[in-house]
């Protein structure tokens, strides 16, 4: 095994990084952490939206055929010879087991081809990088709010891979109960952006659905309120799609920005980021950044195409992790439910 | 011409290099860890006791199946990107065609089973030709009964080999009167991979990596449950 334990990592270390962990194939190259040279995604929505959901071996199938297309897409969009790629990363986990094993495989066997080290990465670690993109200047401690399909927490940011979970969700994700909604209410998949375009239209005051845990600490619940969207509807069969939407809409974002407003006072945080799938929620964006203002606090948004899944969070969050922990070795594989590293063990039991 | 084979489509993990001589090196696994985590190391550790360099390659053989689909994806994934990352080709085999090689030599009609799971078997026939071996039925995917069916309709004298005749071999015995390859052919190899490779090699008979396509045989189970549902008596479609 080649020893790459010398090899300084520096401003002008570039990292082809590869994620696969869900529906979406990509592939991207970042420079010093932070300099983007480029971010190719390739989504896979239209194959799994016929079901509702993500397909495992669909999506497992479609990684496979688009990978090479991804890559070399990624590495002449970059602008760079691929002799100047100084390591290889992949997404190694949280996801699908079967997607996950072909960006591991395919970032190892290139790693080995070009003689420069493999970086596993933890893909929420990546989510949390996500909107340090955007400023990686941005002083610590800082309050993550991470919100996506799969999970949402509240983080204390202490440093670089220092995080203490301040919050996280006791039953659904809050990306969760934004598909079953729209499910419920036939807006099709994925249910985030059809609910956030036809809340638009629809008047955000007109019912009042319940605010669940509102002044209980920092976990949420979002279970309770599905339930009374649905119940809402049964009950009153006649109602505007649109002001459903928009009241359910409302509620959710109302109770993660209050309680990203109570975590960001809690630790004194010097700045607050957004991240995951559902940070590309329009009403979220804007009530956030209003909140961040009021309090007087710095916000950073990502950019919509960096609140889902992609790799230049990959690279970023890869070139943290070689800066800190080295390399990973050839024999690793992929681990579907890794977990964020927390420094409180107490929760690393509990749903992330 | 140096050949690289990758072979991952069954529960082994097998990786070699050959040329013109045969295989030069070799590593071999059939139990142990997962595919994802033994390939890169196996594909080192031959080229560093092979004293070669991946650099040197000229061309990448690989299991397309079929198999087990995870596995498969594995080696099918890293031979991808290499061959792309190496700028050469590669060079597709069946893993039905490669179980047929250490049992080449017989005048017997050759059965490849592979164990589909779920109570399937991936099969395909062969006979030794003049022209080399050649397939007499293409892959297909079965139940056991189905396979028997096939093989009493030809009524030939017939070898067996793989992991589902393994599986299977009460069941065929029972079914029809074959012989059985020994067991420690059950799975596909390397070794066959750059040997079954080399002849396509020297024609310069390989494939661009990205148009490299697995052979799955099998729909995902979603598809298959969706198909059901939308077209059966009170489909919703
Ligand atoms: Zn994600």
């Amino acid at each position: 095994m080649s020893n790459f334990a010398n090899l300084v990592v520096d401003e002008s270390t570039v990292i082809l990084a590869i994620e696969t962990s869900c529906d979406e194939t990509a592939a991207a190259v970042v420079m010093g952490g932070n300099d983007v040279l480029s971010s190719v995604v390739s989504t896979q929505i239209d194959l799994h939206a016929q079901y509702g959901g993500v397909v495992p071996e669909i999506a497992g199938r479609a990684h496979l055929d688009l990978l090479n297309p991804v890559i070399a897409q990624a590495i002449r969009e970059s602008g760079i010879d691929e002799r100047r790629i100084n390591a290889v990363a992949a997404t190694h986990g949280p996801g699908l087991i079967g997607a996950l094993l072909i960006g591991v495989s395919a970032a190892k066997a290139l790693a080995l081809t070009w003689e420069v080290p493999y970086i596993g990465v933890n893909h929420l670690e990546a989510h949390l990088y996500a909107g340090l993109l955007e400023d990686p200047t941005l002083e610590m401690p800082l309050v993550v709010l991470l919100v996506s399909g799969g999970h949402t927490m509240l983080i204390e940011m202490r440093g670089h891979g220092q995080y203490k979970l301040l919050g996280r969700t006791i039953d659904d994700a809050a990306g969760e109960a934004f598909d079953k909604v729209a499910r419920f209410l036939g807006l099709g998949y994925p249910g985030g952006p059809a609910i956030d375009a036809i809340a638009r239209t629809g008047d955000p005051r007109a019912i009042s659905f319940p605010r669940a845990m509102m002044h209980d600490g920092l976990d949420f619940s979002f279970s309770g309120l599905k339930t009374s969207v649905i119940n809402y509807v049964r009950n009153n069969p006649a109602a505007n799609t649109a002001d459903v939407a928009a009241c359910f809409q409302e509620a959710v974002v109302d109770v993660l920005v209050s309680k990203s407003r109570k975590a960001a006072d809690l630790i004194g945080a010097k700045g607050l980021v957004l991240g995951g799938g559902v940070a590309a929620n329009s009403l979220l964006r804007e009530r956030f950044m209003e909140m961040c203002e009021s309090e007087g606090r710095r916000g950073l948004l990502p950019s919509r195409a960096m609140c889902t899944d992609n790799a230049a969070m990959i690279g970023s969050a890869a070139w943290y992790r070689w800066r800190s922990d080295g390399p990973t070795t050839l024999d690793s594989g992929a681990f579907p439910n890794l977990r964020l590293p927390l420094l409180d063990s107490t929760w690393a039991r509990g749903k992330n | 011409m140096l050949i690289l084979g990758i072979e991952t489509a069954t529960e082994r993990v097998s990786v070699a290099i050959g040329n013109h001589e045969g295989v030069l090196a070799m590593f071999e696994v059939t139990r142990g860890r997962r595919h994802a985590e033994t390939l890169t190391p196996a594909i080192e550790f031959v080229c560093q006791q092979a004293d070669i360099k991946l650099a040197e390659i000229s061309v990448i053989a690989v299991d397309v199946g079929p198999g087990l689909f995870t596995g498969m994806r594995v080696g099918l994934a890293a031979a991808k990107v290499m061959a792309q990352a190496l700028g050469i080709g590669i060079i597709p085999l069946s893993s039905l065609d490669l179980l047929t090689h250490p049992v080449r030599h017989t005048e017997k009609l050759i059965a490849s089973v592979i164990d589909a799971r779920k109570g399937e078997v991936f099969y395909a026939l062969y006979r030794q030709t003049s022209a080399g071996m050649s397939r007499v039925l293409e892959p297909t995917t079965g139940t056991i009964d189905e396979l028997l069916i096939v093989l009493s309709e030809r009524a030939q004298d017939t070898v067996c080999v793989g992991d589902g005749a393994v599986r299977y071999r009460d069941e065929i015995t029972h079914g029809y009167p074959v012989e059985f390859a020994e067991s420690s052919f059950a799975f596909p190899s390397s070794a066959a991979l750059v040997q079954m490779a080399y002849a396509r090699a020297v024609r310069e008979d390989w494939v661009d990596p990205a148009a490299i396509q697995a052979m799955y045989l099998r729909q995902p189970d979603a598809e298959i449950n969706w198909s059901t549902r939308h077209s059966g008596p009170g489909g919703v479609a």
